[in-house]
């Protein structure tokens, strides 16, 4: 029921007093202040399990708060439940992707506010105003497409076109920049902007703290459920807001590089490879090394390595390993020669959810827990207790199920279960997507540790800084090809752009060849 | 059981509740303790159920059932659906007889005539399952549909073989098969036994080997099974042979009870052993399977038609109802059950 109130602060359009928050007896949020005004973009950042995306639920009606006063428009009382708070003009996009994979892209983004006439639906009329809609985003998708049939980056943008056209007054984005690429996230930030100039009150929530810096006005950082600070964020660098967010300093993200020996041999080599989305590309992987797979996503690092590893069959092309010719027929066979993949759906391919951590940790080498044809319980135990030691994962207890834990430790739990194989070669599809920066820090080092004790690691990842930063060599892929190799000093942002987005490095007259 | 009650605690947060230790147990116990009460209810009702004789019956009756429905605990736990069980029952069931009957000319009235009918129920048993688990892995049909056909097929072959009427089994045969039903090894009917023996082996494969860990795994989330070096495909043809398995040896200790097989034999079965199942707590969605409820479920669905046979409160006509009836109520229980944990956050 909203009641009338005299409006604390006269220019917040949606604000948060003394909010807290409790599941069970497990409290998440303490006593939050947090407000939006319009014409406004409010940051908030913080690692996972800070309580961010739960400060966002609450503030949109998905969740009540169990203490504390929300107040939109100078009024108190409780938002309706169940997203009906769109109703009122707060929009929210999630982190995960909340579209109906069988609908198409204009039935998903006028879904529960159809236009009709005479009880009949306005097709026509609908798909001129998606399409229109996505034309400011600068997207060119086929408004009658299906959503199964788009790849994820395009899904997003959907989901943000959706939240465009409800005509918001609060737009509340949570990561909306995960798996978009560079020119997606601008055509994104212009909208931000545009939405912005018309009075619209935006809350945007991100890991990348460039990001925050270039877009918000405010930024507030919350870290394990307290708020920390709302600041100005002009008055802050991208460092400062960080080392808030971790409550230490953050001064060497990457570990130093440790270049493998000049004569190390040749583990892994892919020749001549052709899978849908991927055409005839080669690499080789040296013992010791960390080579990167940078480029936009969609361009076709993850299908040309999981036919690699036999995950789907290769169209054409050889893969050896060691000096061997292989032909990986499944995942089982990769692993048996010690090669492993890891993948970065680490909840929808990565880890059984709805289990405890010790069968999601040894789910992928259970064979090795078999004693006298029965698992072995106290086998089972120690690897987890192992694992939980050596990759710092945390959880209340560990009957917990994996769907409960942060994102961070659910990706260093899928590193425990992969490492658990004991491989000789990983591959890591981006290692830290929608972590914090305090987990990315300690992902960084434990990949570069590997690398050190001889193990050979190739890195997908979209975050140019986490390529850069990591991989003694990197390959930039581009529409299904390898647009250019780089190494030492030449790999750079620069560098990494140039070739991703189709032109060679300069005089080089690598640009006919190209696009060829 | 320990293992078990571990695994039930996995899916609510011990922190959750200073109680949540009890809760845990009375989930777990939940069907148990929905039998324990039907028990009493019978036996206020009717002192007679729980004579020795009605018991001994209950369980037998039970058995048929029961055995069928352990296999069904695996190919649900593993996301996978067979319709096609009771209709492969009564297939079985006629091609043993066939088969015994023309057995007999050659080898005449023998232990050997009986070995040939068990042994090729066994083989049919195992590649009716093998063409289920085939069709839904390497046809990438869904089993619902794939078990859908095959239940028509079975349904209409022994319909066709009994030329619409009934398959008998010659009555010496049938003096030398007879025990397997009706005797009893120390004092418990054999058809008992047998269903002990498999539910003890289902449990242990369910709860202690790799296997019964990809099944749950599977259900779970196919694509993190196959991210994570299961052979899927293997795993899930394996259910469906288990499956088969589990209704050849049903069949084996039915054919004697009545000496005949009727386009009428098994019908309904599938619905009972996948009833079973659910009561038993195993989700219908797959990725969690318990064979030690899917027994106590059989148990259930037996007990109520029993009751409903030594009582005149509800006709007996209406076992149907009361069955369907728990079904319903027991899948509440456990939705009531799933909303009540935690969302998780990020």
């Amino acid at each position: 029921m909203m009641t009338e109130g005299t409006p604390q602060a006269a220019s917040a359009i949606l604000s948060a007093e003394r909010v807290s928050k409790s599941f069970g007896e497990v409290p998440v949020l303490f006593s939050i202040d947090f407000d939006i005004k319009p014409g406004e973009v409010h940051a908030v950042v913080g690692e996972n399990g800070a309580g961010k995306s739960t400060l966002m639920k609450i503030l949109s009606g998905l969740e009540p708060p169990t203490s504390g006063v929300i107040r939109f428009e100078g009024h108190t009382g409780a938002l309706p439940p169940d997203g009906q708070a769109e109703g009122l003009g707060i929009v929210v996009i999630h982190q995960e992707l909340n579209l109906a994979e069988h609908l198409t892209v204009t039935e998903s983004i006028f879904l529960g506010r159809e236009w009709t006439r005479h009880g009949f639906l306005r097709r026509a009329d609908m798909r001129d105003e998606a399409a229109r809609i996505l034309d400011l985003l600068h997207m060119h998708i086929d408004v009658t497409a299906r959503i199964k049939d788009l790849p994820i980056a395009d899904r997003q943008m959907v989901e943000i076109a959706r939240a465009i056209s409800r005509d918001a007054r609060v737009l509340i984005m949570d990561e909306p920049t995960a798996v978009l690429s560079v020119t997606e996230s601008e055509a994104l930030f212009e909208q931000i902007a545009r939405l912005r100039q018309s009075g619209v009150a935006i809350v945007f929530i991100s890991h990348k703290l460039d990001e925050v810096k270039r877009l918000a006005d405010r930024v507030t950082v919350l870290r394990d459920g307290q708020l920390i600070a709302t600041v100005d964020a002009t008055n802050l660098s991208a460092d400062a807001i960080a080392q808030m967010m971790v409550g230490r300093e953050l001064s060497n993200l990457y570990p130093p590089k440790k270049e493998p020996d000049a004569d190390a041999p040749v583990v892994f080599a892919v020749q001549n490879l052709s899978t849908p989305g991927v055409h005839d590309i080669s690499f080789t992987l040296r013992q010791g090394e960390i080579l990167g797979f940078a480029g936009l996503i969609g361009s076709g690092r993850t299908a040309a390595l999981e036919a690699s590893v036999g995950l789907t069959a290769p169209d054409t092309g050889t893969v050896t390993l060691k000096g061997e010719t292989v032909n990986f027929k499944n995942v089982a066979d990769a692993l048996a020669k010690g090669l492993v993949y890891m993948t970065k759906d680490r909840k929808g391919k990565g880890l059984l959810l709805n289990m405890g951590l010790r069968p999601n940790l040894t789910l992928f080498t259970l064979s090795r827990h078999v004693k006298n044809l029965f698992l072995d319980d106290r086998s089972e135990t120690g690897a987890l207790n192992r694992a939980m030691r050596r990759f710092d994962i945390r959880a209340r207890d560990s009957s917990v199920n994996v769907g409960q834990l942060s994102g961070g430790n659910q990706q260093k739990l899928l590193l425990g279960k992969t490492m658990e194989a004991d491989p000789d070669i990983i591959i890591i599809d981006e290692p830290t997507r929608g972590i914090d920066v305090g987990t990315k820090q300690q992902l960084y080092h434990i990949i570069a540790a590997l690398a050190a004790e001889g193990k050979s690691i190739i890195v997908i990842s979209s975050e140019m800084q986490e390529i850069i930063g990591l991989c003694h060599r990197v390959m930039v892929m581009r529409e299904g090809q390898i647009a250019g190799t780089l190494e030492g000093a030449e790999i750079s942002e620069h560098n990494i752009v140039r070739y991703a987005a189709g032109l060679g490095p300069k005089g080089t007259g690598h640009n006919e060849r190209l696009s060829a | 059981m320990s293992d078990l009650a571990r695994e039930t605690a996995g899916k609510i947060p011990p922190a959750m509740t200073p109680t949540g230790r009890w809760r845990i147990d009375l989930k777990t116990a939940g069907p148990l303790v929905a039998l324990i009460i039907l028990v009493i209810i019978g036996y206020s009702l009717n002192p007679l159920f729980l004579s020795e004789g009605n018991i001994s019956n209950l369980l037998t009756r039970s058995a048929f059932i029961g055995i069928i429905a352990v296999g069904a605990t695996f190919v649900i736990t593993a996301g996978g659906i067979d319709l096609s069980v009771g209709s492969m029952a009564a297939f079985i069931a006629g091609m043993m007889i066939i088969i015994m009957n023309a057995a007999a000319d050659t080898f005449g009235i023998s232990l050997v005539t009986v070995l040939i009918g068990a042994g090729c129920s066994v083989i049919l048993g195992i590649g009716a399952g093998f063409i289920n688990g085939f069709m839904t892995t390497k046809g990438r049909i869904e089993a619902f549909i794939v078990t859908l056909g095959t239940m028509g097929i079975y349904r209409s072959l022994v319909t066709y073989f009994a030329n619409g009427g009934t398959l008998s089994l010659q009555s010496p045969v049938r003096d030398i098969y007879r025990p397997v039903y009706y005797d009893a090894i120390f004092g418990i009917p054999i058809p008992v036994l047998v269903f002990v023996l498999v539910a003890i082996a289902g449990w242990i494969l369910m709860n202690r080997t790799v296997f019964g860990r990809y099944c749950m795994a599977i259900g779970s989330n196919e694509a993190v099974a196959r991210y994570s070096a299961i052979k899927v495909d293997r795993v899930k043809t394996t259910t469906y042979i288990l499956q088969g398995l589990c209704v050849s040896l049903a069949t084996i200790i039915y054919v004697p009870r009545l000496g005949s097989a009727s386009s009428a034999t098994g019908v309904l079965w599938e619905l009972e052993a996948i009833a079973a199942v659910i009561i038993g707590g195993t989700m219908l969605k797959g990725g969690f399977g318990r064979v030690g409820g899917t027994v106590i479920g059989a148990l259930i669905l037996t007990a109520i038609a029993n009751i409903l046979n030594l009582t005149d409160i509800i006709s007996n006509y209406l076992n149907g109802a009361v069955q369907g009836v728990i079904i319903i109520v027991a899948v509440y229980l456990q939705r009531a059950n799933i909303s009540a944990r935690r969302k998780p956050r990020t």
